[in-house]
């Protein structure tokens, strides 16, 4: 069965001409870019293309890239060198749908004596300056945001955040990993002081990504070791993911023209499913959003079953239901938003890349109303008039 | 990925038994339904009985089902095990069997398996005239408030499925699984669940060993003995059904008992006697007992 894959904010497929790329790194040019032979040096040099490229796609220098090996390292060394910059401030302010590899390292910070304040989101995911505005003070060390949420695809306003961190005094990081490759991006005009990106995010292998760091932030290094990176992330070079990055933040550059079609694609999806299937709705703000992700919430069933029923048809996408998450608990990100129990345990994230095809799209649009429609037969709770919701306050409302 | 069976993707597939059953009255069968779960929980179950009355035997099973994958191959399971079954025999289905029948579940969603057990209690002590709200206000603590769950009901499904770690009895009856408050409390529960079963082996085996070395059980023995047995053993189960047990005399091999809570008024406490008392008093104490509610 062929696969359709619409999880491209999991992970994408790496394009044929990245492995191309790597491919001789991987066999032929072996060496280790530290060598003061030429065999290692020339290795050197190919790294030195792929900082090009990436400084390229995020409109930054060469000199700003650090590679690093994921978007959860790009994370951690930011939020560490931040603190570290200015370490008399105490006070951190991120969001409360950040990724995991934010609010964990953010959590364990407050263990360590610091204040976070995680700002709230509306009901179709959006920040709140004024909440901002008012947190904010001068031991704020650090205001790390995402630049657009992986769940939802909402954008935030990056700038804005960034202008009033500025004001007073705290570093602004970004973590990019959904943006990178999807919307265009300019370091040089930016207020962003540190900005984590992931390459498998972006058709790259996974185990690489990169963190821009503004030119003279006073960057210290989470990875202690040798003089990699100079000296600011040690460890010897992933080379073929350093290429395979480079590589596909070239074509990213290149295809974010071509952007719109992906948006068309998935406006199509969202609008055919909205059209065709009743008690559906879109999760987060309807324009504010990444062009490839829709979020959809379909009441009275829940996630994991139409997961496993997409599967059928090799349709892959993903879910915030408490049934994906090992966990108990449906999303974090959703429940922020306060949405009710009967769209959180019934969401579903389709994400979709360049390589997606109207094709792809006509056969999803084809086979879910089936999906939704037998498995809302089996539910007690198949409609809002169903005689079955003991907590129907607590399933309208949403957070316990 | 969960690491599903056959059996449950198949019964997830193509389930047996899903819907309603319409109450035709009359004609000597009754119709009931029991519920468990909630939509802020992720899973709910409501299962439809067909009872024939004159043979207290379940002629048809019928789920609906809300949740996920094994949550529906759970539901569906349980339909199919318990047809045709006496009520008295379809409440000593356990979790267990239910996880059995689908070939086993992954650990965190045993709670799906829990469910389906739990809705079948819920729907013949309903037709039976037994409170829920009594059966699911058992006097025990509540120890997890996020999805409350009491003291009560862990230590059924600790003893019952023999657990050792807090994630086991997170992934059984969900307790533990959202703020985490309540794991420490978790872990007291399942170590003096092990003390108390230990402690109880080794009393017994030792009594006995004293009294076959030497010569039959005294009825003082026999008394403390059984006294043991109840309490460690016998009764949490019943409380987390409602219901509790007392010890009222003991003559000969004859145990006298009293039944109360939801066991007094439950019409399957014959079932409780033979097979939660009698049974496991000859086990424990001695072959040749014999339980009688008084």
């Amino acid at each position: 069965m062929t696969v359709i894959y619409l999880d491209n904010n999991a992970t994408t497929k790496v394009d044929p001409v990245v492995i191309e790329a790597m491919l001789p790194y991987l066999s032929k040019y072996y060496g280790n870019p530290s060598s003061m032979h030429a065999f290692g040096g020339q290795v050197g040099q190919a790294i030195k293309d792929a900082r090009s490229q990436v400084a390229q796609l995020l409109g930054a220098e060469e000199s700003e890239i650090i590679f690093t090996s994921c978007g959860t390292e790009g994370n951690n060394t930011a939020i560490r060198a931040a603190l570290a910059a200015q370490p008399d401030r105490r006070h951190i302010i991120t969001t409360q749908v950040e990724h995991a590899c934010v609010l964990n390292v953010c959590k364990q910070l407050e263990k360590q004596g610091y204040t976070v304040t995680y700002l709230s989101v509306n009901n179709q995911g959006q920040l709140d300056l004024m909440e901002l505005e008012a947190a904010i003070t001068g031991n704020t060390a650090l205001v790390t945001t995402m630049y657009a949420n992986n769940e939802t695809g909402v954008i935030f306003p990056v700038e804005q955040v960034g202008a009033i961190a500025k004001e007073y005094g705290a570093t602004f990081h970004v973590d990019a990993v959904q943006v990178a490759g999807k919307l265009p991006l300019n370091m040089k005009t930016s207020t962003i002081d540190l900005l984590t990106i992931s390459g498998h995010k972006l058709h790259a292998p996974k185990g690489v990504g990169a963190l821009y760091v503004r030119r003279g932030f006073r960057f210290r290094p989470l990875l202690l070791g040798g003089h990699q990176e100079r000296g600011r992330r040690a460890g010897t070079e992933n080379v073929p993911g350093i290429i395979g990055l480079g590589k596909a933040a070239e074509l990213a550059n290149f295809e974010l023209k071509y952007m719109q079609r992906e948006t068309r694609l998935r406006d199509r999806l969202e609008h055919g499913l909205l059209s065709t299937i009743p008690d559906c709705e879109v999760n987060g703000h309807p324009t504010q959003r990444l062009p490839n992700t829709t979020n959809i919430g379909f009441k009275y069933i829940e996630g994991e079953a139409i997961l496993f029923s997409l599967n059928q048809y090799g349709i892959c996408a993903s879910s915030g239901s408490a049934c994906t998450s090992g966990s108990l608990e449906p999303s974090h990100v959703l429940r922020s938003m306060g949405l009710p129990y009967t769209i959180l345990h019934g969401s579903i994230r389709f994400s979709l890349s360049r390589l997606t095809t109207d094709a792809e799209i006509d056969r999803t649009l084809e086979v879910m109303p089936g999906i939704v429609s037998r498995l809302r037969a089996l539910s007690p709770f198949n409609s809002e008039a169903a005689d079955w919701l003991q907590d129907r306050a607590a399933a309208v409302v949403g957070t316990r | 990925m969960w690491d599903y069976t056959e059996k449950v993707l198949d019964l997830f597939y193509n389930p047996k038994n899903q819907g309603v059953i319409e109450d035709t009255q009359g004609s000597g069968t009754a119709v009931v339904f029991g519920e468990v779960g909630s939509i802020a929980c992720g899973d709910a179950l409501r299962l439809h009985l067909k009872i024939d009355v004159e043979s207290d035997t379940i002629l048809d099973a019928r789920f609906q089902t809300f949740g996920c994958t094994s949550a529906i191959a759970s539901s569906s399971a349980l339909t199919e095990l318990i047809k045709g079954l006496t009520l008295d025999e379809a409440l000593q289905i356990t979790n267990k069997e239910i996880a059995d029948y689908l070939g086993g579940l992954p650990e965190a969603k045993m709670h799906c398996s829990v469910m389906g057990q739990e809705a079948l209690e819920a729907a013949i002590y309903k037709y039976r005239g037994i409170e829920v709200e009594h059966h699911e206000e058992d006097e025990g603590a509540l120890i997890c408030t996020c999805f409350g769950i009491t003291d009560n009901k862990i230590r059924r499904v600790i003893i019952e499925n023999d657990l050792t770690t807090v994630e086991q009895v997170t992934s059984y009856v969900k307790a533990g699984g959202s703020c985490g408050s309540c794991l420490a409390d978790i872990e007291d529960l399942i170590a003096a669940v092990q003390d108390e079963k230990t402690a109880t082996s080794a009393r017994v085996a030792a009594e006995l060993a004293i009294a076959q070395q030497q010569r039959p059980l005294t009825t003082l023995q026999k008394i403390n003995l059984i006294q043991q047995v109840l309490a460690e053993e016998v009764r949490p189960v019943l409380l987390a059904d409602g219901g509790d047990v007392e010890l009222y005399d003991v003559e000969g091999e004859v145990v006298k008992v009293v039944l109360k809570g939801a066991c007094g008024s439950c019409s399957s406490s014959t079932e409780t006697l033979k097979f939660a008392i009698e049974a496991r008093l000859k086990e424990r104490v001695l072959p040749s007992l014999v339980v009688k509610a008084v």
